[in-house]
């Protein structure tokens, strides 16, 4: 018989608590509710109106926003288990996940930890003890020598032992610093690199160890989910290719990893589990293998010891739900599934949602999602698939899945978010802001449905990766299967093209959105309908109805583009497009505005629903010429997003000066911000230019300086405090007082 | 089963509403010869009037048009796009007022007036436009700004003056400055309207000089542009001839002087796009001074025929009879209208509808006015008027007989007494009126159907309508009555006619200005938008719609300190 013994089953967890936040937290409390038990979330200030406090049966709050202070307080959330009754807690992933001292406690507290033994954590936590560990289970690591020995002649016999190319690496080294690697299979070639590594190391670190190692040229992030319940067994879900990544971190994941044949993935399997079995781990685990694409082989890297971030490509795959997995696990339960009946169908993508920059080299943002537009969801959890046919030959292996097509599956697309519009990302945590996970009857139609459910996924108030996940998503090689970890390096000029200046049809469709969003505004501000407010823009005996809308591309450019927009018949308008390019005419456009952010338009004949946001600045940062302080449209348009600005006038500039002028002095902060360093006191004289506050915001570091030589007068941060944006940091009172008059 | 019953529910339900009893039905042939042959002449009235706007709109043309944007200025109908909130329709007035009048090309008469909305008000906005002659005020600039003042008074509506003016036109400084209502009766219509709660908000872009000093000086509230704008009661050559003093203008009457010294002006802006920004939040701030908008009684509701009939209905040739009702059928709510007095006097109709939701009583000839038609307006208009309900006055006095009919019988009849009574009820009618002529309006018909001596708060007129003493029939067969020279006969006669001619009229403000008839349904649907504001006239003593003034308890309005 296959699948649970009814009879020795456990009876889950009544009541659980989330040590976490966002999607992973929300993910958590789905399962739950699915399975009847009872879930109680714990919330910073910050998060108090979060989503995964809106969908927790009971929620408390455990502190002020700092990690520190909030979801890594351990007496906090012990303490609230006992208050609320949780019997178990799911610590998601971060904050507590591998966190053995936390462990330990709960279960001296009587509760449980949804996660492996505190040993293995242990064991996994170290590079090296996990490394001896599973050399001596039989489980291939990069091959390399670590040893004191530094002569030259022996250095070499071990590179010769580990086979060309090597890569000598200085210990202390970091940032390529100190790193060689050696092609040329010769005592020469290899003498000339240490050397150049062991001087380079020296100079840098003072320190010219190095070590040995097999080099792999194109390297591939490949894993592979284990579970493993406290009764010995361990089954491999099989594996996921995580490979293209940026600053180290994953940004897409796929599941199976292309283009390994049977035996391999099964071997892959084999040597996961076996890992798992050598630390007699408990639960939902990823053994991380580094894979030569040239040679097909591979080598442990580490044990990830909790449910990741990646886990719903695994869940889309096999129709499984690993969260539920987790839960029968640490109640007890056997595995749900033996490794025979694990399915293996189709395959699926998840592509991360974060708040960063990619063309500044994928540097994190935050802010507040003003807008949030989401394709619509076909799943909430992965699509389950008609049970695996007993096998019927002893000869298949239970580490080769049945690959089955299951002709009945469609195309399936899940969204794991755990914020709503108006939630703030990344000032005090990961900016992370969603998962997009797909799952096609083959790779083409997965990635298929990624494209689309991209090009739908439309998010205003902080910088995303949407675009860039997109353009990966359809990049040749990509869809080629040629992943590595450094695709996004290799193909950095097809991933990265040039921006594009914002076309006629854009900047028209941008102009009519303001000119409507005008006429509705009217609409809608009053409930009276009288004919001066329903013959809008409507001129009569003479008069002409016509506005002039400036717009700028924020990226791209600094000319200015003026649309002239001019009423011809109710509905109707005629749009001429300046820009330094050229004049554009479009004749008697039928406008409307189907909803507040949406414009339907028909340019040349060519009907389109065109969603705009509109983004207001500050209202209490003055007028300057940046274009932070000026109202920004967001035009989502065939998968792109352009966003322009409406350049403010140059009265109102004027004026922001004037008040720039008179509030010079006041240090504020531009961002939501860590103050890192406050380098003056009260009363301290400071010149011009001089630095005051160092703030961090995301691992971005910003001195603000003295505008005016003078006095402090007053202080109003200190140092480790986050601070909202437009704070008053300081105040310096100047030493000349500037008149306010124009 | 269910089904069929609601079905039957719904019959009979319906069979109970008189909905239909009250729609008008059509009659006419869109594609009879006699239908496109008035068709086309009217389009090609329209067509004409069109051109003439357009003209008009160009104002002094574009080399002093490019002279105010070099000085960095907006241009006057920039300046009146800016001040309106962008969506808001605007209701232009006379605009071809002075068209063909003076030897030299004013068009407009140099001054843009309307209505339109500003932050969500509906205000009366002057524009001098200073593309035309420096802004300067012949004798029709001041006919035209005072006739905006007189609708802005008699409807409650806050005014805004953009100003840049060099005043009277000295040439003609006898036909615009001693008289009665010549120039110095805009700033006592400033005074007044301010005493009686009405706002009066003044921005000046340029120069605003003697006479012209005084709409700032005068307005409730007012805005300069710096380095562009000067107020002084002389300039700098003048002062030097009178005292020697020799001052730049700028010292002399600059925006910074008035804002920070003399006091003469409220706000200083940058420029004419900032100072236009503050006007619109001073109309925002006005609180509940003037009139408030009233609401519809009724949901709008579009008409059954299409407007574009009007062409061919009506045609260009007074002389050609047409049934008015399907003219209202295409200018009303739902095209329903629901008649009073139908089978008597049927050469006038009378009947209540709704046009943009606003109730109206409509009189409009259909034929000669006998005494029978005279005795039911007057009948009709004192039911509108105890009723509370505007009167819309259509107007078409047709026919060989040029107003009321003639004859002894007639005569006998009393037709004078008669005409007299619908003239009477037309003069002391106790609510506003509004009057559109879409054909002829000749003799007494003018009298009885609201022409402009009897005050009707709008006055508009199609492209082919014709305003006289008597219809050109008449006008021959009374000619050989009075003279045998027929030479005499013919010119006098072309005189006439050309003085008859809706654009004669409109260019001696004789009317508030020419519309399409295809425009007429909200042309008339925001001029009763206006009309039935709620006046919120604080004073002790109503002052109706007379001009004349003998305080009204309320003060003096805002003096300027």
């Amino acid at each position: 018989s296959h699948g649970l013994t009814r009879i020795a089953r456990k009876p889950h967890f009544d009541k659980i608590l989330i040590a976490n936040r966002g999607e992973i937290a929300c993910r958590v409390i789905r399962t739950a509710k699915k399975l009847g038990i009872k879930t109680v979330a714990v919330y910073s200030d910050v998060d108090k109106d979060s989503l995964h406090v809106q969908m927790a049966d009971e929620a408390y709050n455990i502190g002020p926003a700092p990690s520190a202070e909030s979801y890594l307080r351990m007496d906090k959330i012990i303490d609230i288990c006992h208050r609320s009754g949780a019997q178990a807690v799911h610590p998601g992933y971060g904050f507590l996940s591998e966190n053995a001292t936390f462990s330990e406690r709960l279960a001296e507290a009587g509760i449980v930890f949804i996660g492996p033994p505190a040993s293995a954590i242990v064991s996994m936590g170290s590079k090296s003890e996990s490394k001896n560990i599973m050399s001596s289970a039989g489980v291939p690591c990069v091959p390399g020598y670590h040893g004191e020995n530094q002569d030259a002649a022996f250095l070499f016999e071990q590179a010769q032992q580990i086979g060309f190319p090597v890569l000598i690496k200085a210990i202390h080294g970091g940032g390529g610093k100190g790193m060689r690697t050696v092609t040329t299979h010769t005592i020469a070639a290899f003498n000339e690199a240490l050397l150049s590594a062991q001087r380079e190391s020296l100079k840098a670190f003072g320190n010219d160890t190095v070590l040995v190692e097999k080099y792999i040229e194109r390297p591939r992030h490949v894993e592979v989910q284990v579970f493993a319940d406290n009764l010995g067994g361990v089954v491999s879900l099989w594996e996921r290719d995580c490979s293209v990544q940026r600053r180290n971190q994953k940004i897409i994941e796929e599941a199976p990893a292309p283009g390994l044949s049977p035996e391999l993935r099964a071997d892959l399997s084999a040597k996961a589990i076996a890992a798992a079995h050598a630390v007699n781990y408990v639960g939902a685990g990823t053994v991380e293998f580094i894979f030569d694409n040239d040679t097909q082989r591979f080598y442990f890297m580490e044990m990830n010891t909790r449910l990741q971030v990646e886990h719903p490509v695994t869940e889309m795959v096999t129709g499984l739900d690993l969260v539920e997995w987790q839960l029968e696990v640490a109640s007890g339960n056997p595995l749900p599934l033996a490794q025979e009946y694990i399915p293996l169908v189709g395959h699926a993508f998840e592509a991360r949602i974060y708040a960063e920059n990619p063309r500044n080299n994928f540097l994190p943002d935050s802010g507040s999602l003003l807008y949030l537009s989401t394709p619509t969801p076909t799943h909430i959890f992965a699509p389950s698939f008609a049970p695996l046919p007993p096998s019927e030959t002893s000869t298949r292996s239970g580490l080769t899945p049945l690959l089955s097509t299951h002709d009945s599956i469609t195309p399936s697309l899940r969204i794991e978010q755990g914020f709503t519009q108006g939630a703030l990302i990344g000032v005090f945590y990961d900016p992370m802001i969603a998962k997009v996970v797909v799952h096609g009857r083959d790779r083409t139609e997965a990635l298929r449905m990624l494209r689309k459910a991209l090009d739908e996924y439309h998010v205003v108030g902080v910088s995303t990766n949407v675009e860039f996940l997109r353009t990966l998503a359809g990049n040749k090689s990509f869809i080629n299967e040629e992943v590595e970890t450094g695709f996004i390096p290799k193909h950095f000029d097809e991933l990265f093209p040039p921006a594009e200046e914002p076309s006629p049809e854009i900047l028209a469709q941008a102009a009519l959105f303001v000119v409507l969003r005008d006429h509705s505004g009217s609409i809608g501000s009053t409930t009276q309908i009288s004919p001066w407010t329903s013959l809008t823009s409507r001129r009569f005996g003479g008069d002409k109805y016509e506005r002039v809308v400036t717009l700028q591309a924020e990226n791209t450019s600094d000319q200015q583009a003026i649309v002239n927009v001019a009423n011809t018949t109710p509905g109707r308008f005629d749009v001429i497009v300046n820009t330094s390019k050229g004049t554009t005419k479009f004749s008697n456009v039928p406008a409307t505005l189907s909803s507040p952010t949406t414009i339907s338009t028909q340019l040349d004949a060519n009907y389109s629903q065109t969603t705009v946001v509109s983004q207001s600045p500050p209202a209490a940062l003055p007028a300057s010429s940046s274009p932070n302080t000026m109202e920004r449209l967001h035009v989502f348009s065939d998968g792109h997003k352009t966003t322009l600005f409406l350049p403010s006038p140059n009265w109102l500039l004027s004026l922001g000066g004037d008040l720039l002028k008179v509030t010079k002095g006041a240090l504020k902060a531009p961002m939501p911000s860590l103050v890192v360093d406050v380098r003056v006191k009260l009363g301290d004289r400071v010149e011009k230019g001089q630095a005051i506050i160092v703030l961090e915001s995301m691992k971005t570091e910003t001195v603000l300086r003295a505008d005016t030589a003078g006095v402090v007068k007053a202080v109003g941060c200190k140092n480790g405090e986050m601070v909202e944006e437009g704070r008053e940091l300081v105040e310096i009172e100047g030493d000349e007082v500037e008149s306010s008059l124009p | 089963h269910a089904v069929l019953q609601r079905t039957l529910t719904r019959t009979l339900v319906n069979q109970l509403r008189s909905y239909h009893a009250s729609v008008l039905p059509t009659f006419i042939s869109t594609s009879s010869p006699e239908f496109t042959a008035k068709s086309l002449a009217m389009d090609e009235l329209v067509r004409d009037l069109e051109t003439k706007l357009a003209e008009a709109r160009q104002g002094g043309g574009f080399k002093a048009s490019e002279r105010m944007r070099n000085k960095g200025k907006r241009l006057p109908r920039e300046r009146l796009g800016l001040i309106l909130d962008p969506h808001s329709p605007f209701l232009e007035l006379s605009s071809l007022a002075a068209h063909k009048i003076y030897p030299e090309s004013i068009p407009g008469a140099g001054i843009i007036t309307g209505i339109g909305r500003i932050s969500g008000r509906e205000c009366v906005v002057v524009v001098n436009d200073a593309t035309v002659k420096g802004g300067s005020y012949y004798p029709l600039t001041v006919k035209k700004h005072l006739r905006a003042q007189e609708i802005a008074r008699e409807n409650g509506l806050p005014c805004v003056y953009i100003v840049e003016s060099g005043g009277a036109a000295l040439p003609h400084q006898a036909n615009v400055f001693p008289d009665k209502e010549h120039f110095g009766r805009i700033f006592y219509n400033m005074a007044q309207m301010s005493a009686l709660g009405i706002p009066q908000i003044a921005v000046v872009h340029g120069i605003s000089v003697a006479g012209g000093a005084y709409v700032p000086a005068m307005a409730d509230e007012n805005i300069i542009v710096q380095n562009q704008g000067r107020i002084f009661l002389a300039g700098p050559p003048l002062v030097k001839a009178a005292t020697g003093e020799e001052v730049d203008e700028e010292t002399l009457g600059g925006g910074l002087m008035h804002s920070s010294e003399s006091g003469v002006t409220d706000h200083l802006a940058r420029d004419d796009e900032h100072a236009i920004s503050i006007a619109r939040g001073i109309v925002g701030d006005l609180g509940s001074a003037g009139s408030t908008a009233s609401v519809p009684s009724a949901k709008p509701e579009d008409p059954l025929y299409p407007v574009s009939d009007l062409h061919g209905i009506v045609g260009t040739d007074v002389r050609q009879a047409f049934d008015m009702r399907e003219v209202i059928a295409r200018i009303v709510d739902g095209s329903r209208f629901r008649e009073f007095k139908k089978e008597y006097g049927p050469t006038i109709i009378t009947g209540f509808a709704h046009i943009h939701g606003y109730e109206v009583g409509i009189v409009a000839n259909n034929g000669i006015l006998f005494s029978p038609s005279a005795l039911k307006a007057t009948h009709f208009i004192q039911l509108c008027s105890q009723r509370q309900i505007p009167l819309l006055f259509l107007v078409n006095v047709t026919g060989m007989f040029h107003r009321y009919m003639v004859g002894s019988k007639a005569e006998k009849g009393g037709i004078a007494k008669d005409g007299a009574k619908m003239v009477r009820a037309v003069a002391c009618a106790d609510v506003p009126k509004i009057t559109v002529i879409v054909g002829g309006s000749f003799g007494a018909g003018n009298y009885g159907m609201a022409g402009r001596a009897y005050a009707p708060r709008f006055l508009w007129m199609w492209p082919n309508a014709k305003v006289s003493v008597m219809g050109s029939g008449q006008l021959s067969q009374v000619m050989t009555t009075v003279s045998k020279d027929p030479a005499q006969h013919s010119s006098l006669k072309a005189e006439i006619e050309d003085q008859s001619t809706a654009l004669y009229s409109t260019a001696h403000l004789w009317d508030d200005g020419i519309i399409k008839p295809t425009d007429t349904r909200d042309v008339v649907g925001l001029g009763l938008g206006i009309v039935t504001r709620e006046r919120a006239l604080r004073g002790r003593k109503s002052v109706g719609g007379s001009t004349t003034w003998d305080g009204n308890g309320n003060g003096f309005g805002v003096f300027r300190m």
